[in-house]
């Protein structure tokens, strides 16, 4: 399943979507920045509630397929930005953490 | 290759969104260079672990990455307060990261454990009121 695919299945908002269509091998949960750098794996989804700009340079650096943003959590248009110039796509819902994960685990569960 | 490939970045310690701009340079250039992305991960997860340490503890420091035939090495220079207990230091979970910074989802106390998971060997040189050097290697042969 891809970035784009994922987003319709779950209803996400696409903020910024430079590479939709790219493949989404499960999912990693964390909001530690560190944490997360150490333990996600190249073309999982990440979902996080954190949303400054070191997000787009964990993103980047894991090689995370994606970032879900959930919880409402809103960043400010630069991370937004950055995710776009970055190659990053970065994705946004109401919904809890949990609930992501398993929306995330039923569509690209691995 | 047969001459080393030599790489040296600032790292600004006043401007912490910016922390990472040399691990994903060095990205880059190791995608451009052939590298496996493996060996990319755990170089660019290092150095960054790194340079996020040298914004919140230091006041920046210096990044200097060496490419040769059978290994990168980054060297991590800074003019910090050392590290009193590098043995506490380096435990998972321990951190001396202040509020603010924890409040951006670092100071989890995975900066120096994730910087040795991620290489195969990482040497820390520190006084205590002067500074600190970490020297990290990735074999690549």
């Amino acid at each position: 399943m891809t970035v784009r695919e994922l987003a319709q299945q779950l209803a996400l908002t696409p903020l910024a979507l430079p590479d939709g269509d790219r493949p989404v091998e499960g999912g990693y949960c964390g909001d530690l920045l560190s944490w997360v750098m150490g333990r996600a794996q190249s073309g999982q989804a990440w979902v996080t509630i954190m949303t400054n700009i070191n997000v787009v340079a964990v993103a980047a650096l894991t090689d995370v397929a994606c970032v879900i943003l959930a919880e409402g959590s809103a960043p400010e248009a630069d991370v937004i930005a950055r995710a776009e110039s970055q190659g990053i796509n970065l994705l946004q819902s109401e919904k809890a953490s949990y609930e992501l994960c398993v929306g995330v685990h039923r569509a690209a569960g691995v | 290759m047969s001459e080393a490939v030599r790489f040296h970045f600032d790292v600004d310690g006043e401007n912490f969104t910016s922390a990472g701009e040399a691990s994903v340079a060095i990205k880059k250039t190791l995608r451009q260079m052939g590298f496996s992305p493996d060996i990319i991960r755990r170089v660019s997860i290092a150095m960054y672990e790194g340079e996020i340490n040298m914004v919140i503890h230091a006041g920046g420091g210096k990044a200097d990455v060496t490419v040769d035939s059978e290994k990168i090495e980054i060297v991590l220079a800074d003019n910090g307060p050392g590290i009193a207990d590098i043995g506490l230091a380096m435990q998972e979970g321990y951190s001396t990261a202040p509020d603010n910074i924890r409040s951006l989802g670092f100071g989890a106390g995975m900066g120096l454990p994730n910087m040795k998971r991620y290489t195969d060997s990482m040497d820390i040189q520190s006084t205590v009121g002067k500074g600190t050097t970490i020297t990290m290697q990735i074999r690549i042969a």
